[in-house]
């Protein structure tokens, strides 16, 4: 607009999304300090904004979803965005056309932001490379959650003040979650230290070479921490037997009325959902006072139209 | 580096554009101010609460992040980045005068972009523009109903309003 004065200053520059690993600290900030001009929108007589008027978001979706799916919809919509909605169910997809097919059909109908899920890790990268289009992940094998990561930071921050210096516990089957690998890529570059928890059988093979601290005892941090994450057990991806029984599981992994009696008094309990209601946490935490799980789903909305905002702000620089 | 307004004019510009405001609208309506930012939401502060002490009662004082309804934002940009911040308007709009202020009109397309992102929040009765300096070089058709200095410089010079709170004087100066 008028001229402005000239001063340096952080510039967005990336046109996709695909993961918080490759992200610096001023990153994950200016995405969080973003999401926080997005939060009155949803609060206010018409809840949409004009940013993204006559832009096609698709939602390619190749694994369930309700949340994420829902909540990138809506942020969408309420930029004014156009949405799309692809499940591999009713599509091509189960004629046998691969992913790259599918989204050049989708990239010739003139979409600008794709947001994918898919099994495999490294698909979103795949389809960065392949199709002139915003990409933005919404979860990738056991790679990456990168919105999670970022909603779950900004809850932290919003509550907390900062993430430097707090004590985080991600717990539960870490091996087969991209969200405490997100988290942790979030949460260590804006300071904090994280601790996965776990049982031998669902911590990462490599996990020493993560930049987090490992216990095989729930018991052992919950007096420690400021944060706990609780993550859902995913029957779905689990192989073999993990844990002897449910209930074992539960008694030394759950979080539960009584290991809530040891924690800090000010602790946030999060869950990425959904819940598994009695196995990793009981009913009375989940929606006891120390819970911000619902606030995380609040903050997913204004955090994901931070994202496709800048996404789509750096493809109109032509970055 | 020439300096147009010092601190005493802003001072005087204040002033008299809150005697203007209060005998212009009769006492039974509804005021309020809200600054565009983020020098309009200093100059906005500072009127409300001249405003609210000659008055006496409290005259609600926003804050209007215009970013997202900018009309610039899908092509390229030569200066800075655009940056979303946050809104800040804790009060019900409708039904009142709204005071909207800026430091300086020059093209018109903030004042259009903020006077939309103003009906996406409510029905305002009216809205009136309040800017500290009146630039040459309308785009749009947009015009001021309260100016403290009218100028036509240059479309290559700066017109640059430093406050107090931000930049730790109170003048205008052209660059």
């Amino acid at each position: 607009m008028a001229l402005k004065r000239k001063n340096k200053q952080f510039r967005w520059r990336r046109k996709h999304l695909l993961g918080l690993r490759d992200l610096s600290a001023e990153e994950i900030t200016y995405i969080l300090d973003t999401a926080e001009g997005f939060e009155q929108i949803s609060t206010r007589s018409v809840k949409k904004a004009p940013p993204l008027r006559g832009k096609v978001v698709c939602n390619l979706f190749f694994e369930d979803s309700t949340r994420t799916r829902n909540s990138f919809a809506l942020a969408a919509s309420r930029l004014s965005a156009d949405v799309i909605e692809f499940t591999k169910k009713v599509s091509s997809v189960s004629k046998g056309e691969t992913l790259l097919d599918t989204a050049k059909n989708l990239e010739a109908m003139g979409i600008d932001i794709v947001v994918i899920r898919h099994s495999a890790g490294g698909a979103p990268k795949f389809l960065s490379r392949n199709i002139n289009v915003c990409v933005v992940n919404a979860g990738d094998g056991f790679c990456e959650h990168p919105t999670q990561g970022l909603l779950d930071a900004y809850t932290i921050r919003k509550i907390k003040g900062s993430l430097e210096g707090l004590k985080i516990a991600i717990v539960g089957d870490i091996a087969h979650s991209r969200v405490a690998r997100s988290n942790m890529w979030a949460m260590t570059k804006l300071g904090a230290e994280v601790i996965f928890v776990g049982p031998p059988t669902l911590m990462p093979t490599q996990v020493g070479r993560l930049p987090v601290s490992v216990s095989y005892s729930l018991d052992e941090v919950i007096e420690k921490v400021d944060v706990i994450n609780m993550l859902r057990i995913q029957f779905e991806r689990l192989g073999g037997n993990p844990f002897p029984s449910v209930r074992e599981y539960s008694h030394y992994f759950g979080l539960t009325v009584e290991r809530m009696k040891r924690a800090k008094p000010d602790i946030l309990v999060m869950h990425p959902g959904p819940i598994n209601r009695g196995l990793e946490m009981e009913s009375e935490v989940a929606d006891g006072d120390n819970s911000v799980i619902l606030e995380q789903v609040k903050n997913g909305l204004a955090v994901r139209m931070a994202v496709l905002f800048l996404v789509n702000q750096a493809a109109a620089q032509n970055y | 580096m020439k300096v147009i307004l010092n601190a005493e004019q802003i001072e005087q510009f204040l002033r008299n554009l809150a005697g203007q405001i209060i005998s212009e609208n009769p006492p039974r309506l509804d005021i309020a101010v809200i600054g565009i930012r983020s020098r309009g939401e200093i100059l906005a502060q500072r009127l409300s609460s001249r405003l609210s002490q000659e008055l006496d009662k409290d005259i609600p004082c926003g804050t209007l992040d215009i970013t997202l309804y900018r009309d610039d934002l899908n092509t390229p940009q030569s200066t800075e980045q655009p940056k979303v911040r946050t809104t800040e308007i804790g009060f019900d709009i409708d039904d009142k005068i709204i005071v909207l202020v800026d430091d300086v009109l020059y093209t018109g397309r903030s004042a259009r972009a903020a006077m939309d992102a103003l009906i996406d929040l409510g029905r305002p009765r009216a809205i009136r523009l309040a800017v500290l300096v009146d630039r040459a070089g309308r785009e749009f058709p947009v015009q001021a109903d309260y100016a403290g200095y009218r100028t036509d410089v240059a479309p290559g010079k700066l017109v640059q309003v430093n406050l107090v709170e931000s930049d730790g004087k109170d003048e205008v100066v052209i660059e």
